[in-house]
């Protein structure tokens, strides 16, 4: 093998004077970067190749450690940076196709920063959320057009009761990540979490582990174009079925387990042979069109008598209004939409840096055009890809959505530091692995309490935010553009989200 | 002429009426608005009177505002394409000082032409009137629609409401339900239109608050084809109140359980049925529910409701004596007209006061 032209990306700098050899970090890097010798006594870090996971730095007793970008400085240039750089040389040495972990690490600008909220002055209140009621609770499913009522029997009693519903005690839920792309712990971790939260984990196309099957009523389970897993049993286990169509980190494309993560355990899940590919090919093969569509959301329901709302993910590309609309039209109860910035374990990175557009434009344009068509309250709406804290779920509600999905802030919670290398394998800290040794790591106790410490965080803060707005009812928050404002953004953004510049 | 922005306001409402279907003329309004002086700012009062037009009651009478003669051709060259005007005048008023800059008032009484019906004939006739009233009251530059219903009227203008009343010599209208407005709007452009009460067929409305819900309530109507172009609180819920009621059906009671939902802990605590509805009704008109400081007293020509905010965050008193029902944001304006009253009581945060006229009065 000739010489790599790849310089390394990272440094580990050891501070000597607080290094106690213990050999820590030496024993938590799956990537090989540390190791000790014993002829010299010395701590040494020049090996493997460093993914700034952090994951020694953290574990470090005496915090003798941190890692740094490599210093050796490329000279400047501002259209052949050293990540363009080192693409090329990367594609030139191997011929292949660039893959990335997690969301685009792309500058493409974040609506939500350009988006700020509302509060109450003088003429109406604002309402302090620890004195007085502040409701989050949320329903996703099909509504009817209208509140039907017999009253023969005296009191009033429904005669067009809703269909299947997701209450959500929160408005937001744990986005779909598949056992196979996130260790059993990571799962375990999501699910605990999901049903003391009263919200919702989804099984993303890796099946339903047995052990998980007592979470059953607080999981979506997801049925995408590999089939993975799907059984009768594993739709009726499930709270809701969601049909995946595509995921803004790569649209177009479907997805790939490697034969290496495909476990006894996986393999089982999964019903797919021990160390086979799975492979979800780019389209359902049986969904070429929208009737095609709606003939798998009425089999599903079919197939679960009705008594599941079915959820339909896309992802949001330019026409992703009317899809949506399609969609709705088609037969889903919930409409998830996936933006630009979603996460991912493995995309091609060409995908996932340039196709699909911002979430915050996709989810205006999709609430306004369902509007605009009088279906709204047919499907609810969920708002998926780079959502970031309460800030953000607030400013989702109010340009349409009924609730977010969250994934990466999730995996941020129980440890990921976002270094993109999930398709490694090498997760260092026990998420994105399949290595027993490293899933260990993950403790789920304490990844389901840090979740839930998250979700609980984020409702008081979403809480005070309402509350400043004079509302206490989240659906009073939903699609209420009225509460926010634009700032250095364009007349045709402004447009499309539907809010007016601040000052305005 | 119209600001198109939103408009937030405070208030003084009043609300009177007599379920036997007594017809009282509008002196007892008027002092009971003008007892609450300092709860408007001389920028916005008036007055629905319900029971005025007993020889017309099959009209609809609609109280016009022109600001330019030619206002009134358009109007009227607009009425002849849906309506035939039965008569047609003037609205009676006296020389106040304080009222200043009237536009030109006229009343007029009609009937939806047959041919119209049959060209709308998925249209109920008071589908017809909505979407003529909203026709003119959006594209029409110089002329709105005050009021829309039969046998009812609304006078209103700028200037305080007990100016309003004398300009227009309510005292000489008898009515079974009166209600009123007096109004502190918080920008300062001031135009007839504006004030309230706000009518659409006999619905009317008077409301003392700020509806932190509006942008979603207003987004929530144009699902169901109403166009917003006031941008008021008041003309949100008018709309709401004849979706729920007139277009759905629902009986006032439970409408006043959208607009103003109970807590879920509470609906968690309910029996199963009423539980199973109530969940119902915030699921599908989570978008109509009104949130922030509001009360409200909405008038029919059937019935008078008070309804505050789901925590009662504006005043609301009402009263009883005899057949007579009264609601108004201060006890001290029932007491001046009512000294003692049967029963007086702080109307509870959700909970509509309702008054119905009996099935033979009026």
């Amino acid at each position: 093998m000739t010489i790599s032209y790849l310089n390394k990306e990272f440094n580990v700098v050891r501070d000597d004077s607080r290094c106690i050899k213990c050999q820590v970090c030496a024993r938590q890097c799956a990537n090989n970067v540390h190791r000790y010798d014993e002829e010299y006594d010395e701590m040494c870090s020049d090996g493997g190749d460093c993914a700034a996971c952090q994951r020694c730095v953290t574990l470090c007793p005496t915090g003798a450690l941190s890692v740094q970008r490599n210093t050796s400085q490329l000279r400047e240039h501002f259209n052949w940076t050293s990540d363009v750089q080192r693409n090329i040389v990367k594609q030139a040495e191997t011929g292949g196709v660039l893959l990335s972990g997690m969301s685009t690490d792309r500058p493409h600008p974040i609506y939500w920063d350009r988006i700020l909220l509302n509060a109450s002055q003088v003429t109406n209140p604002s309402i302090d959320p620890l004195r007085e009621p502040m409701e989050l609770r949320t329903y996703l499913g099909r509504k009817p057009d209208r509140v039907e009522l017999d009253h023969s029997g005296g009191t009033p009693t429904l005669r067009n009761p809703p269909g299947p519903q997701l209450k959500l005690e929160v408005p937001m839920m744990f986005s779909a990540m598949s056992y196979g792309s996130i260790s059993y712990n990571a799962c375990l971790s999501l699910a605990r979490a999901a049903r003391s939260a009263g919200t919702y984990w989804n099984t993303g196309e890796g099946g339903l582990h047995r052990d998980f099957n007592e979470f059953g009523p607080c999981t979506i389970v997801q049925v995408a174009s590999g089939r993975f897993g799907v059984t009768p049993q594993y739709l009726m286990a499930g709270a809701a079925i969601e049909i995946k169509i595509g995921q803004g980190a790569k649209p177009g494309i479907g997805g790939h387990l490697p034969g290496e993560k495909v476990s006894k355990s996986i393999s089982e899940t999964r019903m797919i042979p021990v160390g086979s590919d799975a492979i979800s090919p780019a389209p359902h093969h049986d969904i070429y069109s929208i009737e095609d569509l709606r003939l798998l959301i009425y089999a599903l329901k079919e197939a679960t008598n009705y008594t599941k709302p079915v959820c339909v993910k896309i992802a949001a590309v330019h026409n992703v209004a009317a899809i949506a609309s399609g969609s709705v039209r088609a037969g889903a109860d919930i409409i998830a939409i996936d933006g630009l910035r979603g996460g991912t374990g493995a995309a091609p990175t060409v995908i996932r840096d340039n196709v699909g557009i911002p979430i915050e434009l996709a989810i205006a344009a999709v609430d306004s055009r369902l509007r605009e068509e009088g279906i709204r309250n047919q499907a609810s709406l969920v708002c998926a890809g780079g959502i970031r804290g309460s800030a953000d779920i607030v400013k989702a509600i109010a340009l349409g959505a009924d609730a977010v999905y969250i994934a990466t802030s999730a995996l941020i919670a129980m440890g990921c530091h976002v270094c993109q290398k999930c398709y490694t394998g090498r997760c260092n800290w026990g998420i994105a692995t399949q290595d027993p040794n490293l899933v260990r790591r993950l403790n789920p106790e304490i990844g389901a309490r840090r979740l839930s410490n998250l979700l609980r965080a984020w409702s008081h803060e979403i809480k005070e935010l309402m509350g400043g707005m004079g509302v206490n009812a989240i659906e009073s928050l939903r699609g209420n553009r009225h509460h926010l404002r634009g700032v250095n953004m364009s007349d045709t953004e402004l447009k499309i989200l539907g809010i007016e510049p601040a000052g305005g | 002429m119209r600001d198109q922005r939103y408009i937030p306001s405070g208030c003084a409402i009043s609300g009177i009426m007599s379920e036997e279907g007594r017809l009282l003329d509008g002196t007892m309004i008027m002092d009971s608005i003008a007892n609450m002086h300092f709860r408007a700012n001389g920028l916005g009062g008036g007055f629905a009177a319900y029971g005025i037009y007993p020889e017309q009651k099959d009209y609809y009478a609609l109280h016009m505002m022109f600001d330019s003669p030619k206002g009134k051709d358009d109007a009227e060259e607009f009425l002849a394409r849906y309506f035939v005007v039965r008569f047609d005048e003037r609205i009676p008023f006296r020389r106040v000082a304080a009222i200043k800059n009237r536009p030109v008032l006229w009343r007029y009484f009609v009937t939806v032409k047959e041919e119209i019906k049959e060209e709308f004939y998925d249209f109920t006739e008071e589908d017809i009137v909505v979407k003529a009233v909203m026709e003119i009251n959006r594209t029409l530059e110089d002329a709105f629609v005050t009021s829309s219903g039969k046998n009812m009227g609304v006078f209103k203008g700028v200037g305080y409401p007990e100016d309003i009343g004398e300009f227009f010599k309510l005292e000489s209208y008898k009515a079974y339900l009166w209600t009123a407005h007096g109004r502190f709007p918080t920008n300062t452009s001031a135009w007839w239109g504006g004030a309230h009460p706000f009518g659409l067929l006999d619905w009317t409305v008077v409301h003392n608050g700020e509806i932190s819900s509006y942008g979603i309530n207003r987004r929530y109507l144009s699902n169901f084809g109403y166009e917003c172009f006031m941008q008021t609180d008041t003309e949100v819920i008018t709309y709401l109140i004849d979706l729920l009621v007139r277009k759905h059906r629902l009986p006032i009671d439970i409408a006043a359980k959208v607009l103003s939902a109970p807590l879920w802990d509470k609906i968690q605590s309910m029996p199963d049925d009423e539980r199973k509805l109530m969940e119902t009704l915030r699921m599908t008109y989570g978008g109509a529910l009104l949130n922030g400081p509001f009360s409200v007293v909405l008038g029919s020509g059937k019935m008078m409701v008070g309804l505050n905010d789901r925590i009662k965050l504006r005043p609301m008193v009402a009263a009883r004596d005899k057949d007579l029902v009264f609601i108004s944001s201060e006890e001290a304006a029932i007491r001046t007209v009512c000294p003692r009253p049967e029963k007086v009581w702080s109307v509870a945060a959700g909970e509509p006061v309702v008054a119905v006229l009996k099935d033979k009065a009026a």
